[in-house]
């Protein structure tokens, strides 16, 4: 599949007459008297990568595994290509999924791994000599068909594991934190390789993970999971630039939250009265809330302009005193306070080299942002 | 360099509290005196003098049968048991079968071997089977308390296994019986091997629960050594049990390098 084709592309969820791969309905899972996994909806389309994303404990891979069918849904239905789930044990499912710890049969080689699923089949030999080839080649593995786990590095195990789980050309491919034990540099380049093979396979993905960067690259859409329950689902940028409560804004990279309530509601924009600031804050779009709703203001670090003087044309511009400045390399994390005790972070990208004028900790500054920069969330 | 003298000492102390006894009885394994006290010089003689008494080969090959047999049969049970504690969650009376698995561990020898007796004795006049007593009713005494120490040896792999192997193989396609032939018991094969081996020099050493619940026709070798060795030391005796030291040495010996190629292995 090209570019153009993919799901990333296409956009399958916009299109109402689109059927939906795989369909979750209202599916609940307790544990005794814990719910890991709660009424939890969701539609994943052909060709997806889609991320589930929490931390720990949050039921995503309770989800998946229902999903394998190693755990059975107290309530609610699995369909996988219009076909009901319940009770299909996972070794008759036409889904495959790559394990966190990768689980590779210690005992089998390299080649004996990723042919083991084809073997159950009972594909002829000859093709599985070929399929297994092409696998190795596809994952950049040639020439370690005879090696055994243990003589591996950690990210070739990786790939095995998702030859192994890929051989089978199955519908629907689960990962469970795929790149979670890969070292930081190694993870950012199989991100981008995990991203080709699926776009080139054109197998749906679903993927848990606890790693919000790597959900926003990974994803053609995510969903995040909190207490048993989706709480957002859209793709990494509506997620990012628009989410819809508290939680999400603050799990999804770092944000401030000025609370406050609505003090003027029109059509084209809304002003918000907060305590945190000492005026009021104007944001340049209508929101569903009715005046005097108490309301909170998301406003991403970077989206804050930090200066010793702002122009006047900025709709929100506050006087603070800088607490401390990290410095990052790319960029530089401002601590700031504001008359009223509020802290605000301010990041700012370091587009010059010279750090002669640079503003420095116990500086009186003005911070300010444009009214579209922030988000009004309700929850 | 006090530290490293002192540590020498104690091992070396240490060393000859555990093997003098048994370099000793080497020593006078190779004594042609019939004295066992008195060294007469060099000899071979009493190796010799083994292999023609037809009372101790008969005994050594009993004991061989038994072990063979209750070790293969303990691990077999073994096998089955951890596998149902490890994998099967709750279900009803799975503390008494974890309990009543590792009883043997606990109970006196002399009780195992009395109840085992009266079992038999009962069965037998019951069902008529098993008929009279001799290898067969040694070998399944052996295989019950032996299943009781290969559950144990074989409950800690087992819990030490990733579950994961089992379940991506499960996901790849293969049936619950499948997955428990191509997976688990191969990554149980260093547990399974130590169990056996395990069970195989308990049996072979055992005395008292032998004694308890063989027939005549069916004397093991401990009964045999037991029964010369109260009409006097003889040095026959000491060339036996030397061949016994070395063989089961040379066993172990190739158990542990074994297990450390496969413990290499899974990692």
């Amino acid at each position: 599949m090209t570019e153009a084709t993919s799901a990333r592309a296409l956009k399958p969820w916009e299109d109402p007459n689109a059927k939906p791969f795989l369909q979750i309905r209202n599916v609940t899972k307790k544990f005794g008297a814990f719910t890991a996994v709660n009424d939890v909806s969701l539609d994943i389309y052909q060709g997806e990568l889609f991320c589930l994303l929490g931390g720990s404990g949050c039921g995503k891979s309770t989800l998946l595994r229902m999903l394998a069918g190693f755990e059975m849904p107290t309530s609610g239905q699995i369909l996988i290509d219009g076909e009901d789930m319940s009770g299909v044990p996972p070794h008759k499912r036409d889904t495959n999924m790559m394990f966190q710890s990768y689980a590779l049969f210690p005992h089998m080689s390299v080649e004996k791994n990723i042919a083991y699923g084809l073997k159950r089949d009972g594909v002829p030999r000859a093709e599985i000599a070929t399929r297994v080839t092409e696998m190795l080649s596809l994952v950049q593995l040639d020439g370690l068909a005879a090696r055994k786990p243990h003589q591996l590095s950690g990210g070739q195990r990786q790939r095995v594991a998702l030859a192994r789980s890929l051989i089978k050309r199955p519908k629907l491919l689960m990962l469970d934190e795929p790149l979670g034990a890969l070292d930081k540099k190694l993870r950012e380049e199989t991100q981008r390789e995990l991203i080709k093979i699926q776009e080139t396979l054109g197998v749906t993905f679903v993927v848990v993970t606890h790693d919000q960067e790597e959900a926003m690259t990974l994803s053609s859409r995510l969903g995040v999971m909190t207490a048993g329950q989706i709480v957002q689902i859209g793709t990494p940028h509506d997620v990012y630039e628009y989410p819809n409560t508290r939680f999400v804004a603050d799990f999804i990279g770092s944000v401030n939250i000025f609370e406050g309530k609505i003090a003027e509601d029109a059509d084209d924009h809304v002003v918000i009265r907060s305590g945190d600031t000492a005026s009021d804050i104007l944001v340049s779009h209508g929101i569903s809330g009715v005046k005097g709703q108490s309301v909170a203001v998301a406003l991403r670090p970077e989206k804050i302009a930090i200066e010793r003087t702002l122009p006047e044309s900025l709709p929100n511009r506050l006087a603070a005193t800088v607490d401390d400045v990290s410095y990052m390399g790319n960029l530089s994390v401002f601590h700031v306070t504001l008359p009223t005790g509020k802290q605000v972070k301010v990041s700012q990208t370091n587009r010059r080299r010279s750090a002669d004028d640079a503003i420095r900790a116990g500086e009186a500054v003005q911070i300010g942002w444009d009214g579209a920069a922030s988000v009004v969330v309700t929850a | 360099m006090r530290r490293s003298f002192s540590l020498r000492l104690s091992a070396f102390l240490g060393f000859v509290f555990l093997y003098a006894p048994i370099l000793s009885l080497i020593i006078f394994s190779f004594n042609a005196s019939k004295l066992v006290t008195v060294w007469g010089g060099f000899s071979t003689k009493w190796y010799a003098a083994l292999l023609q008494d037809q009372q101790i080969l008969d005994a050594a090959w009993v004991s061989l049968k038994v072990a063979l047999m209750s070790a293969t049969i303990a691990t077999v049970i073994g096998t089955l048991a951890s596998y149902a504690l490890a994998r099967f969650g709750r279900f009803p009376a799975r503390m008494m079968l974890s309990g009543a698995v590792t009883a043997p561990l606990v109970m006196p020898e002399v009780i195992i071997g009395l109840s085992l007796l009266l079992l038999f004795v009962a069965l037998e006049s019951l069902v008529g089977w098993p008929a009279g007593r001799g290898v067969d009713t040694i070998v399944i005494a052996h295989a019950t308390f032996g299943a009781a120490y290969a559950t144990v040896v074989l409950g800690s792999r087992m819990g030490s296994l990733d579950r994961s192997i089992e379940e991506a193989a499960q996901d790849l396609g293969a049936r619950p019986i499948r997955v428990f032939f191509d997976v688990t018991l191969p990554a149980l094969a260093p547990a399974l091997i130590s169990a056996w081996l395990l069970v195989f020099t308990i049996s072979l050493d055992d005395l008292v629960v032998a004694s308890f619940v063989t027939g005549p026709g069916a004397s093991t070798l401990p009964m045999v050594i037991f029964s010369k060795v109260r009409l006097g030391v003889s040095p026959e005796v000491n060339a036996l049990a030397t061949l016994i030291i070395v063989s089961i040495s040379a066993v172990i010996l190739i158990a542990a390098w074994q297990m450390q190629k496969s413990e290499a292995q899974s990692h």
